[in-house]
């Protein structure tokens, strides 16, 4: 019952933390105080962590390593775009339908292949995504190899910043419910969950569809952003960068999402001068975290329990200095 | 089926085979690192990509043939494996797969906008190091350059196929494979054996690269993702870690791929074999000549 009511607490504080976050941004963004290159980094930043959180969640909390996010992401694009251009539906109708639909194709293509683990799920996800890329582009109707152009944008700093914030609750109590402790029972032991009467397939392809679900929402903010979707946004390079996002944060963490999303985001943004480096600063920076701390920022540790154990921690070395 | 497609049939079956030896000589290297180390090693195909580069100044600079260059290629792309080995994977010997992964992807990007910034990302012309001669069987064509890579992927193939087989080094390869604790205890030198495995198979992509060169005449530091894809794609096909597996496996995709841009559309090519993919993975996916095993707790 305390328990709850700290939670609950906690949720509201940063909710609290969230409008007062958002205020401060959308004043600076309507005063101009930050430039239009920053603007675009800011709400490239958020979806992005969506794309993040959502991805741990497959990958972090459940243990299914999947490589095909950026496919999810372009069904969302491409059918929340034909939403809102072909049937005038409003922007946020068309985003759930986006979302949706990317969710229908992740269970079509996660009960099959959920069967897999390990490297044989990566490749066969990273597989489906090509796939998914390339239907795309032989389908005239949506504009084919030159992509979906003239969507309306519609995107701006409030929708991705509260799309963000619904998406972090919607995972965070996801992971925090009877769900999320089977989802990780599955990642620590399949077979084991599985003795404990925990449908593992369920478990998996669940999370796999909600995962799937914010990609396509993801999916939809951008397509509707840069008023473009094309297939070559959507390639397995882009799953890469957002599993690296995932892993940067923390694997299994979710303010390692948070930040690693934002922080690969502000890397790439602040090396955009200088093009012909770009990559290589990155690939370097990817290939030496890997070699020295591999775990990511985070661990698989939460923002909120590392502050609860520092508090602790500091409130028993006041109770009892001598013993530490 | 009347003639004209029959020809039309048997001729794709050529251009698909040797397609698909090429794609075979990656996937080797692709398939002997995974035995080894579980790794799947994406930078595998900018290694190949390095090693059209090398051939391509050999052959323009150095102004060598196509057996000096496609040696100096190989040589030169197996050094580079193994300082690749050195540096980047194997301080993580003992972490997770997905570290491991992700440095994979990390050094494939570094070796790819490094050539970009060095080498300019304009795709370069390769020079006609072979006669354009071009054979007519009937109405179906073979030109010298395919009889060229298929006879070089025998040879080498022939040549791997000796190393594993009949060396003291293929025998310690095979040892590591099957279980590298035990391999240790038995005082085996892992970390040479994964040295060596990564200079062959580094060799055989370099090799691959020139011919690839040779084939569609131009090379660009991107070229290496798609073909390093397919080929990972052939080494599971056939069974990832079983090296008969990886060359069944680039002609079977060489093929099917040749058949389906010859039959329907190119642009179903990728999609195709990513198809063949996900129906091998779900139906048998430890590939077409792979063992079951089953999980023990």
């Amino acid at each position: 019952m305390n328990v709850m009511k700290t939670m609950r607490r906690y949720d509201l504080a940063l909710l609290a933390l969230s409008v007062v976050t958002y205020l401060i941004f959308s004043f600076l963004i309507d005063e101009r105080v930050i430039s239009s290159f920053w603007r675009l980094q800011i709400v490239l930043m958020c979806i992005n962590v969506i794309l993040a959180a959502s991805l741990n969640l497959i990958n972090g909390i459940t243990g299914q390593f999947s490589l095909g996010h950026a496919g999810f992401m372009a069904v969302g694009a491409y059918v929340s775009a034909v939403m809102t251009m072909w049937y005038d539906l409003p922007f946020g109708l068309a985003l759930l339908i986006g979302g949706l639909a990317a969710a229908f194709i992740g269970i079509i293509i996660g009960i099959p292949t959920l069967r897999l683990d390990g490297d044989y799920l990566a490749i066969a996800t990273l597989g489906m995504g090509e796939i998914i890329r390339i239907t795309i582009l032989n389908i005239p109707a949506v504009g084919g190899a030159s992509g979906l152009t003239g969507i309306p944008r519609l995107t701006d700093f409030t929708w991705v910043f509260w799309a963000m914030i619904i998406t972090l609750f919607f995972i965070k109590n996801m992971v925090n419910s009877t769900f999320g402790r089977s989802c990780i029972s599955v990642r620590e032991n399949a077979i084991a969950a599985t003795a404990m009467g925990i449908n593992t397939t369920y478990a998996k392809v669940l999370a796999f569809a909600v995962g799937a679900l914010f990609a396509g929402v993801a999916g939809g903010l951008f397509s509707h952003y840069f008023s473009i979707a094309h297939p070559s946004s959507f390639t397995f390079l882009n799953s890469f960068n957002y599993l690296t996002m995932v892993v940067l944060g923390g694997l299994g963490s979710m303010s390692g999402a948070i930040v690693g999303a934002t922080l690969l985001t502000f890397i790439t943004a602040a090396l955009a001068d200088y093009p012909e480096i770009r990559m290589i600063i990155y690939a370097l920076c990817l290939i030496l975290l890997m070699i020295f701390r591999p775990q990511g920022v985070f661990g698989n540790q939460e923002f909120s329990l590392l502050l609860q154990r520092l508090m602790k921690r500091r409130k028993g070395g006041k109770g009892n200095g001598q013993a530490s | 089926m009347d003639n004209g497609i029959l020809a039309q049939f048997i001729q794709q079956i050529i251009n698909g085979v040797s397609l698909g030896s090429i794609y075979a000589l990656i996937a080797l290297g692709y398939t002997m690192v995974y035995g080894i180390m579980r790794l799947i090693n994406f930078a595998h195909g900018d290694i190949y990509m390095l090693g059209a580069y090398v051939g391509f100044f050999v052959t323009t600079q150095l102004k060598l043939g196509f057996f000096p260059a496609l040696i100096l290629a190989m040589i030169a792309i197996a050094a580079i494996g193994v300082v690749v080995e050195k540096l980047a994977y194997k301080p993580l010997r003992h972490s997770s797969k997905i570290s491991i992964l992700i440095t994979a992807i990390g050094v494939s990007l570094f070796i790819e906008y490094t050539t970009m910034y060095f080498l300019s990302p304009q795709p370069r012309t390769f020079p006609p190091v072979l006669p354009n001669q071009v054979f007519h069987l009937g109405s179906v064509m073979i030109s010298f350059q395919q009889i060229v890579i298929l006879a070089s992927t025998v040879v080498l193939m022939l040549m791997l196929w000796y190393i594993v087989q009949y060396t003291k080094m293929g025998k310690a390869m095979r040892a590591v494979s099957y279980d590298t604790d035990a391999a240790l205890l038995m005082g085996i030198n892992v970390d040479h054996v994964i040295s060596f495995t990564f200079a062959v198979g580094s060799g055989l992509a370099g090799a691959a690269g020139v011919l690839v060169g040779i084939y569609y005449n131009t090379i660009d530091p991107l070229m290496g993702i798609m073909p390093g894809l397919k080929a990972f794609i052939a080494a599971v096909l056939g069974g990832i870690g079983i090296i008969p597996g990886a060359m069944m496996g680039g002609i079977i995709l060489g093929v099917v791929e040749a058949l389906v841009s010859g039959f329907l559309s190119s642009t179903f090519r990728d999609a195709a074999a990513f198809g063949i993919l996900i129906i091998i993975l779900l139906i048998k996916p430890t590939g077409l000549l792979g063992k079951n095993e089953t999980e023990k707790v």
